[in-house]
C-alpha cells in the first residue's frame, strides 16, 4: 500500500506524538501519526499522571512554564478537562539537611527569575498535608501545580488531532526510515508512508529512529513501577515527593491513592511486558508509610510499571535533526515528560511549521550525545525524585 | 545498575500446584507419587476447591443431600492428605515472575517460593451475568447457593433461580433434597437451542451417564412442583435496597416473581487471572464463548513448564479434572526424566470419553444475549459502576480495546480486578465495533492477584533483599 | 428467611453492626451473616448504593467489610471468631 505523501509524519502515539500532531495540524499542516501499538499504550497512558513545574532540572524549568499555561486551559483546547486538577506538588523533607538544600534550590530559581517554587515551614507544609507524619521537617512546594488522568489525556490530544484531520495508523510500526529526495519514507509492516518531514517521538524506541537518522544516542528502556490502593477517606490533596527518597504520591478525587516515584521494574521493550520487582517495591511503600503513617492501613489493587525511555543524562532530547534536514526529535523525556506534553507538542508543532521557535530548547539538543560534543552538555541539576 | 533479590535461598520446589479442587489434589498426589517434590497452595482453609467445599467436614446428612459425585471429592482429599505433597491452605498467590518465584500472603505475611513447574489449578468462576438489579442485596451466583449449603447447611426458602446450565440444575436438586426446592426457576434457554443442540446428540452418547443424569434432574425438579419457566428473557431484578421480586418474559407475556433471593447463573468460565498475569498465550473458544490458555497436548501453556489443569485449561468438570490433573502430573514426572505410567493412555482415552458431552451442553447452554448484550443502562463493571452503555460510548469515542476502556473509564479497575466483568467487557467491546472478542482481547492482568495490604508489601522480602540507595 | 438445615455445630457469638450473630464455628462471615439474614454487607464506594456477598468464593469482592476496625476485608474468605466485631462498609468512610 502506497500512501499520498503528507505534511508531517510522526512515529509513536504517546503524548508528545499525539501533541505535535495536534499542534502542526492548527498550523495547517496535514499530518500521518504512526503507532507501533496503540495510542497511549506505554508511558503516557500509564504514567502517575502528575502536573508537575516542582523540582525539574533548570533547562526544563521554562518550557515546564509554558506547558503549564496549557494545562490550565487543557478543556478549552482539547474539548476534554482530562481529569486535570490544580494541586500544590510538594516535596518534603525528612531531615533538616534535605530542607536545605530545597531551600537553595528555590534560592537559585529565584536568581534565575522563577519564584513558582516557594520554601514551607513546618506549620505551612502542615497545613497543606495535615496527615503528614510529624518528623517531617518541612518541604519545597509549587502550589499551581496539579495532576491529571494520563490515559484520558493522551486519548483527548489523539480525538482532537483527528477531528482536525490528523490520521492515526495503530499497530503499525516503523521498521525502516530513509531519506529519498526531499521526503522521508517510512516502512512499516502495514505499507510505505511518504512525508516531507518527520518527528520522532517514539519513547523508549525512539533510539532505533535516531540510528537510522544517522543520530545514534543511547535510549535505555525503563519502567517505573507503581501502586494504586483500593478507595480511602480523604486525607491529602496536593501531589506529594520526598526530597531524598524515591516518592509520588497523590490522592485521586475518587480515594484512592497512587504511589510511584522511580523505582524500575524490568522493562522488556520487544514484548511489551515489563514486570514488577516487588522487593524494590517494597520501598516504595515503606516510604509512602514513612511519610503518611495513614498508608498503614492502605491496601494495594494493582501495580504496574509502563516502558519509558531515559537518556543518559535525565533529561530529554528536543531538537531538530542535525544530520537530515526536516527531522525532528522529542523524545528520552526519563519519566517526567507527561506535564511537558502540551507545550512540548506546542513547540514542535511551531519548529516543524516555521523552523523556528524562541522556546529555549539547545540543552535538549540531540547534538550533546554526538562523539565530538565532548564532555556531555548536561546541564547542573538533573531531575530527580518524582517523576510524572 | 540493579540488584536483584537474592532467590537462591528461598524454598524450592520440583512443582507447585496453585488451587487444591479436583485437579489440583490428583495433580499433586500424582506428583508426589512419582518422587517430585510438591507443594500445593490455596486459598481455602481446607482441600476441594468449590466443588468439593469442605468435603472433608461434611457428615452423611449433608452428604446425602449433595450427592454421590461429591461425595467423590472425598478420595481425591484423603488421597492428597495421604501424599507426601506439601498442603498450604490460607494461602493466596499474588504474584508470579517471570523466574517462577511464587509470592503469596498467609498467614498476614507474604512469603515466596522457586518451582520448576507450576500448575495452575485455579478452576473457574461463575460467567458475569450483567442484568438489571444484579448488584441488589440478596442476588447471588447459584454457585454461592452451593457453597452456602456446603459450608452452612443454609438455605433460602423463596430462592428464584435464574439463567441456564447444569449446575443449575445440579443446586436446584439439591435444595430439593434439603427440602427447601427453590421458589422457582427461570431458564433463559431459548426454544430453538434445543433443536441446535441436538445435532451434537450423536457425539455425546459416549457421555451418556451425564445426559441421563441431567434429564434425571430435571425429572426431579418436575416431581418436586417447582415451576419453571422457560425460554425467559429481559429478565429484571426489582429492589430499592435489597432484591424484592424477578420479573421477565416467557411464554409471551411479563411475569413477576416475589422474592428476597435470587441465584444467577449462566455456565462457569476458565480463571484467567494467574496465565494471564504470566503472560501464557490466550485464545477465544467460541463453543465455550470463554478465553481458554492456548495448551499442547500436555496441558503446557506457552510458557515452559507452566501447565494448567483442570477447568482453568477449558470447563470440563470435576471428573475431567481429576484426570487432567493427573495427567499432568505424569507428563511433568516425564519431562524430569521419570518412567511414564501405563495409566496414561487409559486416562486420556476415559478423559475423552468423559468431554464427549461438551458440545452439546455448550451449545445447549451458551450465555443468553441478554447477559452477552447488556442494555445500556445496566451496571457491567460492579466495582466502578460502569454501565454497557458507557463501554459502547467509549469505544464509539475510539478507544480500541479492553484496556484502553479500563484506562478511560476505570472498568475492571475495582477490587476484583476485572474478574466479575472482565468478559463482559470484552464481549460488549466486540459486539460494538463488529469484531470478535478474540481480537479485542482481554484485561492485561497486574499484580497483586488479590488487594495486598501495603504494609503486608512493605514487610516482604525485608531480609533477602539488600536495601538500595535512592537512585 | 434463610434456614439451617442441620442442628449440629457449636455456636460462635459474634456483632455485626452492634447486633449479635449466632454462627457455626468454621464457617465463614460472609456465610454466617447470610443465614443470620443479613443480605447487606456494604455500600458501594461509586455510589453509596447496598451491596452483599454474591460469589461466596473470594473473586467479586462484594462482601467487603471491617473486622475490628480494618477495612476491606472479604468477609466470604474469612472464618468466624469468637466476639470479633464486624461492621458495614460504609461509603463515607472509605471514600469522601
Amino acid at each position: 500500500m502506497a500512501n499520498r505523501t503528507v505534511d508531517l509524519l510522526v512515529i509513536g502515539g504517546g503524548i508528545h506524538g499525539c501533541s505535535a500532531a495536534l499542534h502542526a495540524a492548527m498550523r495547517g499542516l496535514e499530518v500521518v501519526v504512526i503507532e507501533k501499538d496503540t495510542v497511549a499504550r506505554h508511558a503516557s497512558g500509564v504514567n502517575a499522571g502528575g502536573v508537575r513545574r516542582l523540582g525539574r532540572d533548570y533547562a526544563e524549568v521554562p518550557i515546564s512554564q509554558r506547558s503549564m499555561e496549557i494545562w490550565y486551559r487543557i478543556e478549552e483546547l482539547l474539548d476534554d478537562d482530562c481529569g486535570f486538577q490544580r494541586a500544590p506538588q510538594i516535596k518534603v523533607a525528612e531531615t533538616e539537611a534535605d530542607l536545605d538544600r530545597l531551600k537553595a534550590r528555590a534560592a537559585d530559581l529565584r536568581a534565575m527569575g522563577f519564584d513558582h517554587e516557594v520554601v514551607l515551614d513546618r506549620a505551612q507544609m502542615r497545613e497543606h498535608l495535615p496527615a503528614v507524619s510529624d518528623h517531617c521537617v518541612g518541604a519545597l512546594a509549587s502550589l499551581g501545580d496539579g495532576f491529571a488522568l494520563p490515559y484520558q489525556t493522551t486519548f483527548a490530544f489523539q480525538r482532537k488531532a483527528r477531528s482536525l484531520g490528523v490520521r492515526f495508523e495503530e499497530n503499525c510500526r516503523a521498521e525502516t526510515v530513509e531519506r529519498v529526495g526531499r521526503d522521508f519514507k517510512v516502512t512499516t509492516e502495514r505499507g510505505v508512508f511518504t512525508s516531507r518531514k518527520l518527528l520522532n517521538c517514539g519513547g523508549a524506541w525512539a533510539g532505533q529512529i535516531a540510528r537510522q537518522l544517522g543520530e545514534p544516542v543511547e535510549v535505555a528502556a525503563t519502567a517505573p513501577m507503581m501502586i494504586v490502593t483500593s478507595r480511602m477517606p480523604r486525607f491529602c490533596t496536593a501531589v506529594v515527593g520526598n526530597e531524598t527518597r524515591p516518592l509520588s504520591f497523590k490522592q485521586m478525587q475518587n480515594g484512592t491513592v497512587v504511589i510511584g516515584g522511580g523505582r524500575r521494574g524490568r522493562p522488556n521493550p520487544e514484548t511489551n511486558v515489563s514486570e514488577l520487582i516487588f522487593s524494590e517495591l517494597r520501598q516504595t511503600a515503606a516510604t509512602a508509610m514513612a511519610v503518611f503513617p495513614i498508608m498503614r492501613g492502605a491496601t494495594i489493587v494493582r501495580s504496574w510499571a509502563g516502558i519509558e525511555g531515559r537518556m543518559p543524562d535525565g533529561i530529554p532530547v528536543i531538537s531538530p535533526s542535525s544530520t537530515e534536514e526536516g527531522a525532528y526529535h522529542a523524545f528520552g523525556f526519563s519519566s517526567h515528560g507527561f506535564q511537558l506534553g502540551p507545550g512540548v507538542g506546542e513547540i514542535m508543532g511551531e519548529l516543524i511549521a516555521t523552523g523556528r521557535t524562541n522556546a529555549p530548547i539547545a540543552p535538549f539538543s540531540i547534538t550533546r550525545f554526538a562523539p565530538e560534543a565532548g564532555a556531555s552538555g548536561s546541564s547542573p541539576t538533573h531531575s530527580q525524585g518524582i517523576s510524572a | 545498575m540493579k540488584t536483584e533479590p537474592k532467590t537462591a535461598t528461598l524454598p524450592a520446589y520440583d512443582v507447585v500446584v496453585i488451587g487444591a479442587g479436583p485437579a489440583g489434589m490428583a495433580c499433586a498426589t500424582e506428583a508426589s507419587r512419582a518422587g517430585l517434590s510438591t507443594l500445593v497452595l490455596d486459598e481455602q482453609p481446607r482441600p476441594g476447591g468449590q466443588i468439593y467445599r469442605d468435603i472433608e467436614a461434611s457428615d452423611s446428612g449433608r452428604r446425602g443431600i449433595l450427592g454421590k459425585d461429591y461425595e467423590a471429592g472425598a478420595h481425591l482429599a484423603s488421597g492428597l492428605r495421604a501424599s507426601t505433597a506439601e498442603y498450604l491452605p490460607g494461602a493466596v498467590v499474588w504474584n508470579i515472575d517471570s523466574e517462577k518465584q511464587i509470592d503469596f500472603s498467609a498467614g498476614g505475611g507474604s512469603r515466596s517460593v522457586k518451582a520448576a513447574t507450576i500448575v495452575v489449578a485455579t478452576g473457574a468462576i461463575e460467567r458475569p451475568t450483567p442484568m438489571p438489579g444484579w448488584t441488589l442485596p440478596g442476588v447471588t451466583t447459584v454457585g454461592a447457593v452451593q457453597i452456602l449449603l456446603k459450608t452452612s447447611g443454609v438455605v433460602m426458602e423463596d430462592l428464584v433461580m435464574v439463567g441456564s446450565g447444569p449446575l443449575l440444575w445440579l443446586a436446584a436438586t439439591q435444595l430439593i433434597a434439603a427440602r427447601t426446592p427453590p421458589k422457582a426457576i427461570v431458564e433463559t434457554v431459548p426454544a430453538a437451542r434445543y433443536r441446535e443442540a441436538a445435532k451434537h446428540l450423536g457425539k455425546a452418547l459416549p457421555g451418556w451417564r451425564y445426559l441421563a443424569k441431567g434429564f434425571a434432574m430435571m425429572r426431579e425438579v418436575k416431581r418436586a412442583g417447582v415451576p419453571v419457566h422457560r425460554d425467559a428473557e429481559e429478565i429484571v431484578i426489582e429492589g430499592e435496597t435489597a432484591a424484592s421480586a424477578v420479573s421477565f418474559v416467557s411464554g409471551g407475556k411479563r411475569q413477576r416473581i416475589e422474592t428476597a433471593h435470587v441465584a444467577l447463573h449462566q455456565g462457569v468460565v476458565p480463571n484467567q487471572q494467574i496465565t494471564r498475569l504470566m503472560n501464557c498465550r490466550h485464545r477465544f473458544d467460541k463453543s465455550q464463548r470463554a478465553f481458554l490458555p492456548v495448551l499442547d497436548e500436555h496441558f503446557e501453556t506457552s510458557v515452559d513448564n507452566v501447565f494448567v489443569a483442570g477447568d482453568g485449561a477449558g470447563i470440563g468438570g470435576a471428573k475431567s479434572a481429576a484426570m487432567r490433573g493427573r495427567l499432568v502430573a505424569m507428563r511433568v514426572a516425564e519431562k524430569a526424566g521419570r518412567p511414564v505410567s501405563g495409566e496414561r493412555e487409559t486416562l486420556k482415552a476415559a478423559l475423552r470419553k468423559d468431554a464427549a458431552v461438551r458440545p452439546l451442553l455448550e451449545t445447549l447452554y451458551a450465555p443468553s444475549e441478554d447477559t452477552l448484550s447488556p442494555a445500556d443502562s445496566t451496571l457491567v463493571c460492579r466495582c466502578e459502576e460502569i454501565t454497557a452503555g458507557q463501554i459502547r460510548e467509549a469505544v464509539a469515542l475510539g478507544a480500541p480495546g479492553p484496556n484502553q476502556v479500563k484506562s478511560f473509564l476505570r472498568a475492571g479497575m475495582g477490587p476484583c480486578q476485572g474478574r466479575m466483568c472482565g468478559l463482559a467487557v470484552s464481549e460488549i467491546i466486540a459486539a460494538a465495533k463488529g469484531e470478535e472478542p478474540s481480537s479485542v482481547d482481554y484485561y492485561r492482568i497486574r499484580p497483586p492477584l488479590k488487594p495486598l495490604l501495603l504494609s503486608e508489601l512493605a514487610d516482604f522480602g525485608a531480609e533477602e533483599a539488600p536495601r538500595q540507595a535512592a537512585e | 428467611m434463610p434456614q439451617r438445615i442441620d442442628g449440629s455445630g457449636e455456636t460462635v457469638r459474634f456483632t455485626f453492626e452492634g447486633r449479635e450473630i449466632a454462627a457455626r464455628a468454621g464457617e465463614t462471615i460472609a456465610a454466617a451473616l447470610i443465614a443470620a439474614g443479613e443480605t447487606t454487607t456494604r455500600e458501594s464506594v461509586v455510589s453509596g448504593a447496598p451491596r452483599g456477598p454474591f460469589c461466596m468464593m473470594g473473586v467479586c469482592f462484594e462482601c467487603l467489610v471491617e473486622i475490628d476496625g480494618v477495612p476491606n476485608r472479604q468477609a466470604c474468605m474469612i472464618a468466624v471468631e469468637p466476639g470479633i466485631a464486624v461492621s458495614l462498609q460504609k461509603a463515607d468512610e472509605v471514600a469522601a
